[in-house]
């Protein structure tokens, strides 16, 4: 499923003291499938975009189109709308609160009139989705679980409403790094098996890097640049500029090549690094 | 006396009796010098935030003694002592404020402990000054980012005058500019005023610019050496459930593809300059 943001603004506390332009003049192009990273630092307008996105909030102006039906119009049905464009929030484990795993789980699509049965295999299907054991969970309090099988029983959640959009805001703060590889790849198996449009905010450079398929690249409430991952980082002053960091390896890279060496600009992971240093030295035994 | 802060001896701790309750903690020697500056990984659930509550006396040992300057946690008469010379800045900085202004929050430490008013207005001035929150001193702790909140968070900590504090993934919320804020403050308490740090952390980038590391794995210490020394084996600390730097890695690949780089390299500089002398 598209989305299409056409010349956003929004403005918090319009007319207040402490009035503040959240975005400006944002436009942008999600397509059917793809995986989108989008980064920018705190207060950059991440969180408030990806509000717009399921019709959360209203633009001050411009418009928002999800699958080519304009979400700001009066009438709009935004409870379909939020159904089909899921939004997990930052520490979503917080949001946490029946008896059971189940019953969370169960909640959204209870509360949307889907049958019991029909609700029974979406449950399992959401919290095998997330790498979780369904019977050994689903008769738990999510408060006997461990902090990531919280977060991930609060993405199953989301998951049990079926959307074909999910846009998850740092899904791995404050993760170990085995916690932080498992989500990550949870989410691209949804990207990549079940067709679900994934949406990733994230601070983590070396993450989007391995898997998104574009980068929407955001500072002081506007889009400063969008790409390919290789793309984007092929210019880490920039980056580095607004406050964002680069994989470490694309820094090495930038530094080789003031250096004088003519080594590739667009290195995103270690292995590409590896193969690229190789063919400039050559094996040594 | 030595000049251990820190002295860890035999620990066990469990949240309960035994057998119910797993020791969280066991086998665990540690000492930890005057001025140094430790980073503790481990995967979650490897027992790192359960040490921290250790060193000021949160909880007190199941079996075997800590030691904070000469004195043990389960001596009660003395736990304001220890929790002097220990402080600590915890994940969510939201949860660590308490006043309505910066200064008020960052005195509210040395007014619990009784300190005469000019003496504490000098000790807020010069805390909020060695975390670069001086300007800020008069706002509000809701409105500023959440980099600035860990820092007040600790100056809070500083104004207590700790000889050692114990951070537990204070940048795990933060974004990268927040995060390098807060790692540049603590490293400058270290260095210039001779503080006592050790953090805990996720990110192996904080890691590498510490004294010494400790990997933890399932309640005991697995590693314990310099940066240099615990990330040469990439391989034991992936066995972890950690990672290491890009580069480090980056130089473990090419060692094994036959190209001789030393083991260890932490960062982008050093690799730099390796490369280029092949």
């Amino acid at each position: 499923m598209s989305i299409i943001a056409k010349d956003l603004n929004y403005t918090y506390g319009q007319g207040s003291p402490f009035e503040t332009k959240a975005l400006n003049s944002v436009s942008l192009e999600i397509n059917d499938g793809e995986f989108v990273g989008l980064i920018g630092h705190t207060g950059s307008g991440k969180s408030t975009l990806i509000q717009h996105l399921n019709g959360l909030l209203h633009p001050t102006s411009g418009q928002v189109f999800v699958d080519g039906v304009d979400i700001s119009e009066k009438g709009m049905n935004l409870k379909e709308i939020r159904r089909r464009v899921g939004l997990v929030f930052q520490y979503p484990e917080h949001q946490l609160f029946e008896e059971t795993v189940y019953k969370d789980v169960a909640f959204g699509p209870k509360n949307i009139g889907i049958g019991s049965s029909e609700i029974d295999k979406t449950v399992k299907w959401a919290i095998s989705e997330v790498g979780l054991d369904y019977d050994e969970v689903k008769d738990k309090s999510p408060f006997e679980l461990s902090g990531g099988q919280r977060r991930r029983v609060a993405i199953a959640g989301v998951l049990s409403m079926r959307p074909e959009v999910m846009i998850l805001d740092e899904p791995t703060a404050g993760l170990d790094p085995k916690g932080r590889d498992e989500i990550l790849s949870e989410v691209n198996k949804l990207n990549k098996q079940e067709g679900i449009t994934v949406i990733l905010v994230s601070h983590s450079m070396e993450d989007v890097a391995k898997l998104a398929d574009k980068l929407i690249v955001m500072n002081k409430g506007e889009i400063v640049m969008t790409g390919t991952p290789r793309e984007v980082f092929e210019n880490p002053k920039l980056l580095l500029s607004i406050g964002l960091g680069v994989p470490q390896v694309t820094l090495l890279f930038e530094r080789l090549r003031e250096r004088g060496w003519d080594v590739r600009s667009d290195i995103l992971t270690v292995e590409e690094a590896r193969d690229d240093i190789l063919k400039r030295v050559g094996k040594r035994d | 006396m030595n000049n251990n802060i820190i002295s860890i001896q035999n620990l066990k701790f469990a949240y309960g009796k035994e057998p119910e309750y797993e020791p969280v903690l066991k086998d665990i020697d540690l000492s930890v010098k005057k001025g140094e500056f430790i980073a503790v990984l481990g995967e979650n659930g490897s027992g790192k935030s359960t040490l921290a509550k250790l060193l000021n006396a949160l909880i007190v040992p199941s079996d075997g003694d800590v030691f904070i300057n000469g004195i043990n946690t389960k001596d009660s008469s003395k736990i304001w002592d220890i929790r002097q010379a220990v402080g600590m800045v915890f994940q969510n900085p939201d949860n660590q404020l308490v006043s309505t202004i910066v200064e008020d929050d960052v005195a509210f430490g040395p007014e619990n402990l009784g300190i005469e008013p000019a003496e504490i207005r000098r000790r807020v001035d010069s805390s909020l000054k060695a975390v670069d929150m001086y300007e800020e001193r008069l706002k509000e702790p809701h409105r500023l980012s959440g980099g600035q909140k860990q820092r007040v968070a600790i100056a809070g900590i500083i104004a207590m005058r700790p000889e050692c504090i114990v951070l537990d993934e204070p940048t795990a919320m933060l974004d990268p500019v927040g995060r390098s804020e807060v790692m540049s403050t603590i490293m400058r308490l270290n260095k210039e005023e001779g503080i006592t740090i050790l953090l805990i952390t996720h990110f192996m980038e904080e890691a590498a610019v510490a004294d010494r590391v400790i990997v933890m794995n399932r309640g005991e210490i697995k590693m314990n050496g310099t940066p240099k020394e615990v990330f040469s084996d990439v391989k034991e600390v992936k066995e972890y459930g950690l990672d290491v730097p890009q580069v480090t890695e980056l130089a473990y690949m090419l060692r094994n593809a036959g190209i001789d780089i030393p083991a260890g390299v932490i960062t982008v500089d050093e690799m730099v300059d390796i490369l280029c002398q092949l």
